[in-house]
């Protein structure tokens, strides 16, 4: 993997070259240049940033504070909250730390404005997920919002997004992972290997799937398509005819005593799984870390038909300008710059920039995290609480085994409202 | 129509009376009127995933109206109304009945009284939250039941389901229906209820026909109470049923998430009347202006 990252990085800087050589050497000389002249100003400027990501790790801020100065005043929501205020509030903030479907949802709304890639340090270096969308040279573009279908817009002032990257960016990624079914081994009882061992009549009422209808649609699909009811065109833009089967094949489900809750919050899935009212559902990574932090068994079981994958970024408002825009630059390319990504990976998502990252954390952390190779020491977490036990291998494996089997991106669909709607008619049911 | 008269009977102060109305008004236009005007109107905007567009279309009510989805949740949210109204009269009377006739001491009502409000001072979701562990398959009554030996297998319908919610509500709003009848109980004329009981009449006698009668009004507003608070919630439906459970409240949260608030509003108008509707009801079987 150590080998397949740079090249990829070469090519870019290849392929930025022949944008533009003199826009290159000034951008360059921009960024260095900068921070000397504005240090000291710089220091005294607070960015207000909100989202549900990275604005939950006050730690970011704190190291943030202590590197640049900048102060990060940070406010957390649940991404349906996070969507309104940047859709609603534009001037209440000044970075919005939002997943890649909500920027699908709110990029044309004009309250962002794309960010200058010649400004960004490292963007040769970003996992070009975020940039062309293939992880190696022969991925294919999974379904639903690929990172790389928003990623960049036409021009400086435009809100239409480009299909090839340009030089003006939407969102700079921070926070990603591939999400999977999370298991109870010692009460599951067998190997779970596929999506559709969520509907197992096996484990009827000890399922759970979650109710954030764009997220928990996806997850059915993946049942479905995994139980062989369905083929869908996009499972991440779904025809309404897909919409209505699904949601026939939920209500079935649920009729049938399948599901003993449906899920909103993190903390609500930790509970489930923890008291072990649910022994399989949809999860995040970070729960089944918080499961297991209890010493409780779980697992985020890697399954035959892939990941569903999610990806959050870094936007600037639209009313950002002079130092302050200068500071959120800065604060970018900090972030970039590796201590973060350190942080992020081990905490079990993945960084923006590895290259950056890997210097910060130990060749065992990078091992366990990054490689998939079984710890050698006890694997800690970034605030020193002991994660996993040395011998220990992560679920999945490797980043290029689980970024590089993406079956779908967490979407927001064209038929958005109708599937609100039929979702509705599932909850109700 | 008694009002009618009276406002005639007074028309020579109405300047002096409407400049001391004038700040209630003013509040209430602000805060009330205001706001409410404001949900009508967004209530015939359009919308799509990102923002509302004005305009004046009536598809946010037909879609209010016309769903069976929308039935279906008035439907469940109604069935949750009345079992909790009875089951809260039903407590929420009794209570009330031994604060107020059964304990004799005036510090010792008081102490009681208060005793009744303290799980107020902690919050509703607090003390939701805290029924998962107590209900759950492996939670405290299962683990008594099955140690007792009364049941073979946990019951899963303690916990995620009606039963749930229903308990909930009925925890957290009981109180609602306590003090206003304890209230109109402790008005009653004790030399009522002697009267009656030298008259010849026994205990259920005097609490049907002196009793209740007179605490009506304290009945109806704790219904009141109880009405437009499980007609409204969203939180206690959702933590308590697991999610599987929908109310309106809950609907129109769903819809404020997904920025649908043309349809939001919509359904809050249409909730707003049916709310009405029910309070108007009870206002019209009961006239608890004579009693206040």
């Amino acid at each position: 993997m150590t080998e397949t990252v740079p090249s990829q990085a070469k090519r870019g800087i290849g392929r930025r070259a022949a944008l533009s050589l003199a826009g290159a050497a000034v951008g360059a000389g921009a960024v260095t240049g900068f921070p000397t002249i504005w240090a000291q100003n710089i220091k005294n400027v607070t960015l207000r940033q909100f989202g549900t990501g990275v604005s939950n790790i006050n730690a970011i801020a704190e190291k943030c504070k202590a590197d640049l100065g900048i102060t990060l005043a940070m406010t957390a929501l649940d991404s349906d909250a996070a969507a309104q205020k940047a859709v609603t509030q534009p001037k209440s903030y000044d970075i919005a730390d939002i997943e890649y479907w909500i920027c699908k949802k709110i990029f044309p709304v004009g309250t962002l404005q794309p960010m200058d890639v010649k400004k960004i340090k490292y963007y040769d270096k970003i996992v070009p997920i975020f940039t062309t969308g293939k992880l190696t040279p022969d991925t294919v573009i999974a379904q639903g919002t690929s990172p790389s279908t928003v990623g960049f817009v036409q021009g400086k002032t435009s809100t239409k997004f480009a299909s090839a990257p340009t030089e003006w960016m939407t969102l700079i990624p921070t926070i990603y992972n591939a999400d999977t079914l999370g298991i109870r081994p010692d009460l599951v009882g067998r190997p779970i290997t596929n999506w559709k061992d969520l509907v197992d009549p096996a484990f009827k009422g000890k399922a759970a799937i979650l109710n954030i209808p764009s997220i928990g649609i996806m997850d059915a699909a993946m049942v479905m398509e995994s139980a062989g009811a369905i083929k869908y065109g996009d499972k991440g833009n779904m025809t309404r005819g897909e919409i209505d089967k699904t949601i026939a094949f939920l209500i079935e489900q649920k009729k049938a005593g399948q599901f003993r809750a449906f899920w909103k919050s993190f903390d609500e899935s930790v509970n489930l799984m923890a008291s072990g009212e649910v022994v399989i559902q949809s999860m995040w990574s970070p729960a089944v870390a918080a499961v297991r932090a209890k010493g409780i068994p779980c697992v985020f079981q890697p399954l035959k038909e892939g990941y569903r994958a999610w990806g959050g970024g870094l936007g600037i408002a639209k009313h950002l300008s002079g130092l302050e825009l200068d500071a959120a630059y800065e604060y970018i390319n900090w972030y970039l710059s590796g201590w973060v990504g350190a942080y992020l990976n081990r905490q079990g998502y993945y960084s923006a920039v590895i290259d950056t990252a890997k210097q910060f954390m130990s060749a065992d952390e990078w091992g366990f995290w990054m490689e998939g190779k079984p710890a050698a020491k006890d694997i800690l977490s970034p605030e020193g609480k002991v994660m996993e036990k040395a011998g220990a291998v992560r679920d999945g494996g490797s980043f290029y085994d689980r970024m590089g089997h993406v079956a779908c991106w967490n979407s927001v669909m064209t038929e958005d409202r109708y599937m609100v709607q039929k979702w509705n008619e599932f909850i109700a049911a | 129509m008694s009002v009618g008269v009276t406002g005639a009977g007074r028309r020579v102060a109405a300047p002096v009376a409407l400049l001391q109305a004038m700040p209630l008004g003013l509040v209430l236009g602000v805060f009330l009127v205001v706001p409410i005007a404001l949900l009508i109107v967004v209530s015939f905007f359009d919308y799509d995933s990102v923002q509302i567009i004005p305009g004046f279309v009536w598809t946010n009510y037909q879609d209010v109206l016309f769903s069976r989805v929308t039935w279906m949740i008035y439907l469940n949210t109604l069935k949750y109304t009345v079992i909790v109204w009875a089951l809260t009269l039903f407590i929420g009377f009794w209570v009330a009945y031994v604060l107020g006739f059964l304990v004799q001491s005036k510090t010792l009502q008081m102490v009681l009284f208060l005793l009744c409000s303290i799980p107020f001072l902690t919050s509703n979701i607090i003390r939701m939250i805290s029924w998962v562990p107590f209900l759950g398959r492996n939670g405290l009554i299962n683990g008594l039941l099955l140690h007792l030996g009364v049941i073979r297998s946990p019951l899963e319908w303690l916990l995620f389901s009606d039963f749930a919610v229903v308990l909930a509500f009925v925890h957290l709003y009981t109180l609602f229906m306590v003090a206003p009848i304890f209230n109109t109980m402790m008005r009653i004329d004790r030399r009522l209820i002697e009267a009656a009981v030298d008259g010849g009449a026994g205990f259920w006698q005097v609490i049907a026909n002196v009793i209740v009668p007179l605490c009506k009004p304290g009945i109806a507003i704790g219904s009141i109470f109880i009405v437009t608070l499980v007609m409204g919630d969203f939180i206690t439906v959702r933590l308590m049923s697991g999610g599987q459970s929908a109310s309106v409240g809950l609907m129109i949260y769903n819809q404020i998430s997904l920025l649908q608030y043309p349809a939001a509003c919509a359904n809050a108008v249409v909730l707003l009347l049916t709310v009405l509707l029910m309070v108007g009801t009870i206002l019209r079987l009961v006239d608890i202006r004579k009693e206040l």
